[in-house]
């Protein structure tokens, strides 16, 4: 894959990044269905059984059904995108995953004009998933994107890390990945994806509206309520590691900004 | 029953406590440093260190009903468990100043800004009068005083419990438990509620 992946210029634009280790990206997760504890998903995701597995992906699509995850897999082309992964909690890391554009995925569904949105829905299995016994969240844990940054050419569905596939604690076998926005809306296990004609609900934002938007785009500016979105830390710098100025959109500005001319940031946080 | 355990309790010396308790902060120190936290060793850290001072401070919060309704005496110990606890939450607030934070600027914003902080900051502080007098000379020399300057230890651990709950992301169990306990242990406390007990 990495030689499709240097071709194109946004993977270019991704060299000087350095990934982080497989171990750091493999043992600290949020993944709530397995407890709140950051090493709570890699000890406990192995139980979740993720062969076979099928995406539903209905809605406002021609081609609504039942979409077994080894046949999305040979339509789709694979390729690596490293990029930055930003968690609301103000620390981030840089991961190296490989799967398919999001946007080839919902054409093989064939959107039909009125779709605006897309929603998309986590694998809810209680008797896989300890953490989902307690009411942490409104289970299933759903996210949304805007149809414009759904089919957004950085918007990956990522089915692997380093080449690998992706472990259970960070979403096997596929989920979704939006570069420029809080890592919590990079919705993990996704068994259903629906385009819909109106905002979605979300996970976060239905848990607490004040603290968690729709966009949750990366902004420095835009504190979360109880801690500052200024700096983050960088995963893998041990005891003493420094804290780095967080980048408007995580560094995506370019690619990203004009999705939101002339909206209020932080009105549509 | 419990003469004997109290008596075999005032043979235990009291400075043993002191040791095993700068244990676990050292430990957590070598681990951190050592890879043994996780990838993330400042938040664990941070945490653990965070937790292991309510979890002392509700120790000593349970040595006055032990004595009340069991019998059991430990008031010995109570001043190396809240010397203790102060020493972890002034550590965990180093950790956080220091290694967490680490821009000053920021430090006074979250503290005027963030509610969180702010009740723990504010636990903090009224820690400060009650780890100063922990001394017997203070205790002679402030007399009926030192006890009422010491119920402040109730605030302060509410406070303390208070910012552990409003840092919860989702609805979290465990920090209303420790919540849920503290209030308990302050509520055996009331007058009112002695009132009702049988004499």
């Amino acid at each position: 894959a990495g030689a499709v992946t240097l071709s194109s210029p946004r993977a270019r634009a991704q060299e000087a990044l350095e990934p982080n280790s497989w171990e750091e990206i493999t043992s600290y997760n949020n993944f709530y269905e397995f407890g709140t504890g950051k090493d709570d998903p890699a000890r406990y995701a192995g139980q979740m059984a993720t062969s076979p597995w099928t995406v539903a992906i209905n809605g406002l699509v021609d081609r609504p059904g039942e979409y077994a995850f080894k046949d999305i897999m040979a339509r789709m082309e694979i390729e690596e995108r490293i990029y930055r992964f930003r968690c609301v909690e103000a620390w981030s890391m840089v991961v190296p995953w490989t799967g398919f554009e999001l946007a080839d995925l919902l054409d093989m569904a064939g959107i039909q004009e009125r779709a605006t949105h897309v929603a998309f829905e986590t694998l809810l299995r209680p008797e896989e998933m300890p953490g989902v016994a307690r009411p942490v969240l409104d289970w299933p844990y759903v996210e949304g994107l805007r149809l414009d940054e759904a089919m957004h050419p950085l918007t990956l569905m990522a089915t692997g890390i380093y080449g690998r596939d992706i472990p259970n604690q960070n979403g096997a076998p596929l989920r979704l990945v939006v570069p420029w926005k809080y890592g919590f809306k990079s919705i993990k296990s996704v068994v259903r994806i629906t385009l819909t004609d109106s905002e979605p609900p979300t996970s976060w934002n239905v848990a607490n509206s004040r603290e968690y938007g729709f966009y949750s785009n990366v902004n420095p500016d835009v504190d979360h309520p109880r801690w500052s979105q200024a700096t983050e830390r960088e995963i893998g710098g041990g005891l003493f590691s420094p804290r780095k100025p967080t980048l408007m959109f995580n560094g995506y500005e370019d690619e990203v900004a004009s999705l939101y001319e002339g909206m209020d940031l932080s009105v549509h946080f | 029953m419990t003469g004997r355990l109290n008596d075999a309790l005032r043979r235990v010396p009291v400075w043993p406590l002191y040791i095993a308790g700068a244990v676990p902060p050292l430990w957590w120190l070598w681990l951190g440093l050592t890879g043994g936290l996780g990838v993330e060793p400042i938040e664990a850290l941070e945490h653990r260190l965070g937790e292991l001072a309510l979890q002392v401070l509700i120790a000593g919060l349970c040595v006055t009903p032990l004595r009340r309704h069991l019998g059991v005496n430990l008031i010995r110990f109570r001043r190396a468990l809240g010397i203790l606890a102060f020493s972890y939450v002034l550590l965990h607030l180093l950790v956080w100043l220091a290694l967490d934070v680490q821009i000053p600027a920021q430090i006074w914003a979250d503290i005027a800004k963030r509610p969180y902080i702010t009740v723990g900051m504010a636990g903090f502080v009224l820690l400060l009068p009650l780890v100063a007098t922990s001394n017997d000379r203070a205790v002679r020399w402030l007399g009926p005083r030192w006890r009422r300057l010491h119920r402040l230890t109730y605030l302060a651990v509410l406070l303390g419990a208070i910012h552990y709950v409003m840092l919860a992301k989702g609805f979290q169990i465990e920090p209303l438990l420790y919540l849920g306990g503290i209030v308990v242990l302050l509520a055996l406390r009331l007058p009112v509620r002695r009132r009702l007990l049988p004499a």
